[in-house]
């Protein structure tokens, strides 16, 4: 049985299509997500590369932001249950996984067999998520993906004060404008979200192992700053941004068997 | 034939009159008051004065989707945006009555602070802008589980002192035997709305949490009143048969039975209505309506002090978390959705010690949503559906945990 799941978020989508549970028969990452062609546009990618058609695929189902909005699926499931499947099939172990967005943070504590027991969110704004990483990268005029090799470079790691990203934005031109290295703004960076999630992670107990999910684990920095600051090991998740897609091709093969 | 009056129309009836009879008084040359919504409404009611409930009135003008104009104007006028968004609308209607639902102005103020701090200042400044006297039942905190005897005979001096006002104010004396009757009265009120939110624990509950909302407002606005009594009597006897015939206020049934802590988040009523019923969600109670629940012996003013300082904002970590815990099991809650209200600091600075209090004593699923009671712009609809959906996605994991575990225990082999 061939199952998919698609992980429409708000800067991209990601679609894993499945074999019988357990083999992966393909990956496709767009970076357009909700109320874009991109989540339509992968889904055709990722079972046209395979030479499989809508009618081979058993059970789709969606997951992310854009989640209800993408008409090709049987069902729609939170990125939450979503990302709690895909880590536990990657890191059996895990007991807390953390996933940054592109709009929100989350701290999610998994029980027996994988399920969430307890989960926690951002409140408010955008401060510790995705969208506050790109801004920032923004201003450095860097891909978000080099953020945290210049921030290993940095001599005197800056302090970013302000938690919402618009005041966060001026603080760091000015800190610019008057010769703040970006090295240093950039370890700044990384320490302001690293400091803001790792507080939702303590509030629910950090309890090993520390799984991180999303986009944004590729970022080496933040996996090392949030293993200093929770005093834990955080293993990034093998399928990083994809996990979510994954756990919603794993959920669609099991409510079709 | 004429149509049976139902206990919704009845509410309708009742709320229109309550604010179409305080403008006849005014209009008339009566004396009309604007009270706090849990102001010990007993004192006025014995004086059988006209009165308005700016909360209930901002809330439903927010639920009439009018509030974004009144919030701007009165940040035009320098009110912060952090301030209590009851406040901003009350604080502009003030100047500039511009409302679908007209309420006079007051010619008096009654406040009471057993729900937050905000409101003394907030009306001291109604009182200051019109010129009109305020009297102000002031309730200290309660640290302990309970209010002390010094705090008891200070809420008990200031009610002697209400009376005194109240005397000078309308030129007539206090009627002590007119008052017995509203305090009577009062509690077979309180008791009939106990018993409408207690009907709510049959499952499938007869009575979804919005509606509890809108009733609860005869509650605010009447609660020493014959009609408001009327009213809860039609209320039970439908929620009875509604009861008897097994009925879900959900067509689909009732798939998931959660509490809503804090207060509604009135403009985007709606929008919240259709996730919960979309997703079978039902509040079946909530720590809102449950405030007007105020009981005490008739005649025992150290009783009415205690019950008027106990209100939720106004009591200790373990008294809340004590009434959460029996309402967890009382009403067989899956979850309690928290709804983090920018509008009421109080509420929310207690709000995550008390999830995680609740959490670990009953289990039950816990999920916050970023809101605002009645300032629209606080409010994101993608991010409450995601969290309503986890919430359910998450129970329905606990259920099914549960029903496998109970498989396995009972399995022979
Ligand atoms: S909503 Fe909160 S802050 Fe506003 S008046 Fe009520 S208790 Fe006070």
């Amino acid at each position: 049985m061939i199952t998919a799941g698609v992980d429409i978020g708000s800067t991209s989508s990601k679609v894993v299509v499945l074999a019988e549970g357990e083999k992966i028969l393909n990956k496709v990452i767009i970076p357009v997500g909700a109320g874009s062609s991109g989540p339509a546009r992968a889904f055709e990618q990722s079972i046209r590369e395979v030479n499989l058609s809508r009618e081979d695929i058993k059970r789709v189902i969606a997951t992310g932001y854009g989640r209800n909005t993408f008409t090709g699926a049987d069902q729609q499931i939170t990125e939450i249950t979503c990302h709690a499947r895909g880590v536990y099939e990657l890191v059996p172990g895990v007991k807390t996984i953390i996933d940054i967005g592109g709009q929100d943070a989350k701290a999610i504590g998994i029980g027996k067999g994988g399920t969430v027991s307890n989960l926690i969110m951002n409140d408010k704004c955008a401060a510790g998520t995705g969208r506050f990483l790109e801004v920032m990268s923004r201003i450095l005029e860097i891909n978000i993906e080099d953020l945290a090799d210049l921030a290993a470079l940095a001599k005197n790691e800056i302090s970013i004060s302000n938690t919402c990203t618009v005041f966060a934005e001026s603080e760091v031109i000015s800190q610019l404008s008057t010769g703040t290295s970006r090295e240093d703004v950039a370890a700044g960076i990384v320490q302001s979200v690293v400091g803001r999630v790792a507080g939702l992670v303590k509030r629910i107990g950090v309890q090993c192992e520390v799984v991180m999910t999303g986009g944004v684990c590729l970022n080496w920095m933040i996996i090392k700053v949030m293993e200093k600051e929770l005093a834990v090991p955080v293993i990034a998740s093998p399928m990083a941004q994809l996990t979510g897609a994954l756990g919603a091709a794993l959920l669609a093969f099991e409510s079709a068997s | 034939m004429p149509e049976k009056l139902t206990s919704r129309n009845l509410l309708n009836q009742l709320q229109t009159r309550h604010y179409t009879n305080a403008y006849a008084a005014k209009i008339k040359g009566q004396l009309v008051g604007w009270a706090t919504s849990i102001f010990p409404q007993e004192f006025c009611e014995t004086m059988d004065l006209t009165v308005v409930y700016p909360e209930n009135h901002a809330a439903a003008v927010a639920a009439k989707r009018g509030a974004l104009p009144l919030l701007e104007q009165a940040e035009s006028e320098g009110y912060s945006m952090d301030l209590c968004s009851y406040a901003r609308i009350n604080l502009a209607y003030m100047k500039s009555q511009a409302a679908e639902i007209p309420i006079p102005l007051p010619d008096f103020i009654l406040c009471c602070n057993n729900i937050c701090n905000t409101l003394i200042k907030w009306y001291e400044n109604i009182a200051a802008e019109l010129n009109i006297p305020m009297i102000l039942i002031d309730v200290p905190y309660n640290h302990g589980y309970e209010p002390t005897p010094a705090a008891i005979d200070y809420i008990k001096s200031e009610f002697g002192e209400c009376i005194r006002q109240l005397e000078k104010i309308t030129g007539r004396p206090f009627n002590h035997e007119g008052f017995r009757k509203v305090m009577i009265l009062s509690n077979e009120n309180s008791r009939a709305w106990k018993r409408v939110l207690d009907l709510n624990q049959a499952v499938p509950a007869p009575l979804n949490g919005f509606e509890l909302f809108n009733y609860m407002s005869q509650m605010v606005c009447a609660r020493g009143r014959q009609e408001t009594g009327e009213l809860l009597k039609l209320l039970i006897e439908e929620l009875e048969e509604k009861i008897k015939l097994g009925k879900s206020c959900y067509e689909d049934g009732e798939k998931c039975r959660v509490m809503w802590d804090g207060i509604a988040c009135w403009p985007h009523i709606k929008h919240n209505f259709k996730a919960f019923a979309k997703n079978g969600i039902n509040i079946v109670c909530s720590s809102y309506p449950e405030a007007w629940v105020l009981l005490y012996e008739p005649g025992n003013l150290d009783e009415l002090a205690k019950v008027y300082s106990m209100i939720g904002n106004n009591t200790c970590m373990e008294y809340q978390a004590d009434k959460r815990e029996r309402e967890v099991k009382n009403f067989k809650l899956d979850g309690i959705l928290f709804h983090v209200n920018r509008s009421c600091k109080v509420m929310d600075f207690m709000q995550y010690e008390q999830q995680r209090l609740v959490a670990a004593r009953t289990g039950v699923s816990i999920m916050n949503f970023d809101g605002d009671q009645a300032d629209p712009r606080n409010f994101a609809a993608a991010q409450f559906e995601t969290r309503l959906e986890a919430l359910k996605e998450i129970v329905a994991h606990h259920k099914s945990a549960k029903k496998s575990k109970e498989v396995t225990n009972n399995d022979p082999a």
